[in-house]
């Protein structure tokens, strides 16, 4: 019997172009959590896909339990208890609990379905873990963390011993990350064995026993947490030093850039106000930033200023002009950049090349186009000159479908975009979603430098740490509504939780009938 | 040598070229089974026909050409929306709303042909408008407003043909009233002009109207692929919200979109019934031209430029068909050709087949190297 129950050895993946997974061994023990780090594009998801038999390696082989196996498809993946909590969820949003963990194995006898029999088996295996539900709530209708207990729950409910959890904290409040933690820490004292995939640090070194780094396909090495330092992991996963505080100096607003009174806008999926009533301004010369949970009115807000979503009241005014009536191209046209929540769904046109993409905002420019026809020279001149200034990587450089490129270099080339653009308000919502430390470093600095140029950038964000380090102001919105207004130098982060968990809220006198007076701190 | 030939037969181009001529096989070996099936006495001669008719002699070759024509143009109908993410199967009312106009502007008014032509692409947009206003403003499907279109279409057309005497072949001293005046006898003028195509292929049935329809697809391929307004249409068809996210507006390049495709589908009535030998019929079923110009577009996955090849191909099958008469029944004549073109679409799936055979067979010669 060997130690291991996973083993992934000298696994090598090519695709056209590129060796994802490059000799990469991977050995998993029984009852440990172990963390899978590298950046994105580092070959992490593509090992795991080898695993689950969504990909065929093209070398190298897998042991379960010592013994060798194939993974052919998903299925056999389960028939070997492996099981994983995707970073998108996986779940029949109009079923309820108790229907989304029994979905695909429902006991049954002659058909019918024996819900009584799988409400015992999961009430059981909740209690004996630790994983409160509530088994006859739909999913819509619970909170993120309790989603991700349903999925973890179902991993249960299959028997399975090998869990996989895929970036499982980046939608999860401080509190709820805890308290998965927690959770972790209790399935691997029942004896499962966890493979951990994420970029944040701290994480690891809170739950993980060891950490198996990767970068550009090729293995780091396998350190044991206990042995290591926060810095000397990051230096492994980047490959160079990394700079975790942000060193920037102090603010010097200058003129209101951004002037947005008594915005109401209507929600899409319910009947109240996403947003409520909101008044604030963002400055030339400093960062903005909305902090909350998500869902709180922040994404129905920011589509409001940019005129992809009507709303139902309010006056917005950018550098003096009001833009209130202006359709998106007119606002893009006098100085708002925009870098979307969801790059798939807004900021890309995956179909399209590199270059046709990073013109998105400007084809119509008479430097792209002659009496409406595309100056296919100049946009790729342009596309190269946007490409090497702010590295993007790619297969085939300009041309290469955007489709094929890893998530950061989307980001970046959206970045590179909307930067480039030289816009008088940058707005940014969670533009370090789901990147790498290296990446997320690197639209720090591009965000601070567009301060620094005297640009106003309003910033959305969900992670408590690139609020603190990030922001001049913080605006912290629950439930549609602006409950407080702070430096960050004047709150400490716990406090800041208690806001976001609408624990606590402030009145924010003056506002919203005399803008621009008393402000609290 | 034999290394570049490997080279040559490993290139992406060639490998849809064997992919679309293996394809096409594999559709002639089933479509001759079918018809062993019905008439083993015959199916020879008749898979025979299929594949040398159109290309037997100079007049049946004019008649490749001569239903290529509109056939392509509701090809590009079909491919030309698909490329902006909309699905018009209302290419079938287009057409004959476009007929309509064509015959309306040379029997009644008496126009020329190149007006007549442009009173079609005119009726066409404005049948394709219609189901494109429908989704811009009220986000109704364009599937279901363009099929009731087609239908609604058709009767309407068949209600002002017969109850306006001057385009009735009776007005003009034929005996019958239940189809179109011959152009021969009411209008010369709009008879699209053949500029000696006739004598030359000696047939009737040529006109210039294949260079109009190759013309048109070329304009349709510089404007998709070149033009800022191609940009935006493909945007949106890709992906709807990030063309939104540009600035670009949706809702009028939807209108735009079906306005062009029905245009398009409304010159190729014009083209097929100004060319002076089809006159149309009162019956009241949708005419198949539409429809055929989906799997037209499907073959060409929506190129203009295939488009012209996929429609000559698909004409010079049902050429082919049409000559095995009597031998076959109709019918069976159209199941035939549909499954040809049915496997002909395959070609895609071929594709991937063969480059995993390639990329094997490499894989092994690399080994052999190494050992």
């Amino acid at each position: 019997m060997s130690d291991y129950v996973v083993e992934m050895l000298n696994i090598t993946k090519i695709f056209p172009g590129i060796k994802a997974n490059d000799d990469i061994t991977l050995q998993l023990k029984k009852g440990e959590v172990h963390a899978l780090l590298g950046e994105n594009g580092a070959g992490k998801s593509t090992l795991m896909s080898v695993l689950f038999g969504l990909y065929q390696p093209d070398g190298g082989s897998i042991k379960i339990n010592g013994e060798s196996v194939k993974i052919n498809n998903p299925n056999d993946a389960n028939a070997l208890n492996i099981g994983m909590v995707h970073q998108h969820f996986m779940l029949v949003e109009i079923f309820s609990v108790l229907d989304n963990i029994i979905l695909g194995v429902e006991p049954n006898s002659a058909g019918v379905l024996k819900r009584d029999e799988a409400r015992t088996k999961i009430v059981e295996l909740s209690k004996k873990y630790g994983l409160s539900i509530e088994p006859d709530a739909l999913i819509e209708d619970v909170s993120v963390g309790m989603q991700q207990r349903v999925e973890i729950l179902k991993m249960l409910y299959r028997d399975n011993e090998i869990l996989i959890f895929d970036e499982p904290t980046a939608v999860l409040t401080p509190q709820e990350i805890k308290e998965l933690m927690q959770i972790m820490k209790g399935l691997t004292a029942e004896g499962k064995s966890i493979l951990f995939i994420t970029h944040k640090l701290n994480e690891i070194m809170e739950v993980a026993d060891r950490c198996t780094v990767l970068r550009k396909g090729k293995c780091i090495g396998t350190v044991n947490v206990a042995d290591t330092t926060v810095e000397e992991l990051s230096r492994m996963m980047v490959g160079r030093e990394v700079h975790m505080i942000i060193d920037k100096k102090e603010a010097v607003p200058g003129k209101t850039v951004l002037k947005a009174e008594n915005i109401t806008v209507s929600s899409r999926l319910h009947k109240n106000n996403a947003v409520k009533d909101i008044t604030f301004d963002v400055r030339a010369g400093e960062i903005v930033c909305l902090a909350g949970i998500e869902g709180n009115g922040q994404s129905e807000l920011i589509y409001a200023l940019t005129g992809i979503e009507k709303m139902s009241r309010g006056k917005l005014t950018l550098n003096g002009t009001d833009i209130t009536k202006a359709n998106i191209r007119t606002r893009s046209k006098s100085g708002i950049s925009h870098i979307p929540e969801d790059r798939h769904k807004y900021g890309l046109i995956l179909d399209y090349s590199l270059a046709d993409n990073l013109v998105l905002q400007r084809y119509w420019e008479p430097e792209f186009q002659n009496r409406g026809f595309i100056r296919k020279a100049k946009v790729r001149k342009y596309a190269e000159k946007l490409i090497s200034q702010y590295d993007v990587r790619s297969g085939q450089g300009a041309d290469t479908m955007v489709r094929s490129m890893s998530g950061g270099n989307q980001q970046k080339a959206i970045i590179a975009r909307e930067i480039d653009k030289d816009p008088e308000l940058l707005i940014a919502i969670q533009p370090t979603r789901g990147l790498d430390i290296g990446a997320i470093e690197y639209i720090h600095s591009q965000l601070i430098a567009q301060r620094d140029s005297g640009k106003a950038v309003l910033l959305v964000s969900l992670e408590l740490d690139e609020v603190m380090n990030v922001s001049d102001r913080i605006l912290v919105m629950y439930e549609g509504e602006i409950v407080g207004e702070f430096k960050p130098s004047d709150i400490a982060v716990e406090q800041l939780g208690l806001y976001m968990a609408g624990a606590k809220r402030d009145a924010r006198k003056g506002l919203s009938d005399n803008e621009g007076g008393e402000r609290n701190t | 040598m034999k290394n570049r030939l490997k080279g040559v037969l490993t290139s992406p181009g060639m490998i849809s070229f064997i992919a679309s001529v293996a394809s096409i096989a594999i559709g002639l070996i089933f479509g001759y089974v079918l018809l062993v099936c019905f008439n083993q006495a015959q199916a020879l001669n008749g898979l025979g026909k299929i594949l040398f008719a159109g290309a037997s002699s100079a007049e049946k070759f004019s008649k490749v050409l001569y239903q290529a024509a509109p056939l392509m143009l509701t090809g590009l109908s079909v491919g030309f929306a698909f490329r902006t993410g909309l699905f018009n199967i209302g290419a079938s009312g287009q057409y004959t709303m476009g007929t309509f106009f064509a015959l309306f502007a040379g029997l009644t008014l008496k126009c020329p042909w190149w007006v007549a032509l442009i009173a079609a692409m005119l009726g066409g947009a404005i049948w394709g408008a219609i189901p494109g206003l429908c989704k811009a403003l009220f986000n109704v499907n364009e599937v279901i407003t363009s099929i009731m279109f087609n239908w609604i279409g058709m009767f309407m057309v068949n209600l002002m043909m017969a109850n306006i005497p001057t385009m009735l072949a009776n007005h003009y001293g034929a005996p019958n009233a239940d189809r179109t005046a011959n152009l021969a006898a009411a209008n010369k003028s709009a008879i699209i002009p053949k500029w000696g195509l006739d004598t030359l292929f000696g047939s009737d049935y040529i006109n210039i109207s294949i260079f109009i329809t190759i013309l048109v697809a070329l304009i349709i391929y510089l404007v998709l692929n070149k033009t800022t307004f191609g940009y935006e249409l493909k945007a949106c068809g890709f992906n709807r919200n990030a063309s939104i996210y540009a600035g670009i507006n949706a809702k009028r390049n939807i209108v735009l979109s079906m306005v062009i495709a029905g245009a398009l589908s409304g010159l190729g009535g014009g083209i097929y019934y100004l060319s002076g030998t089809a006159q149309y019929t009162i019956v009241k079923s949708l005419l198949a031209m539409g429809f055929n110009g989906i799997p037209v577009a499907l073959l060409a996955t929506s190129n203009p430029i295939g488009i012209i090849f996929s429609s000559i191909f698909v004409s010079y099958i049902q050429v082919g068909g049409e000559a095995m008469q009597p031998e076959f029944a109709k019918e069976i004549i159209d199941i035939i050709i549909s499954v040809i073109i049915y496997l002909s679409a395959f070609a895609l799936l071929l594709k991937g087949v063969i480059k995993k055979i390639m990329s094997i067979r490499k894989a092994k010669q690399g080994e052999g190297v190494s050992q």
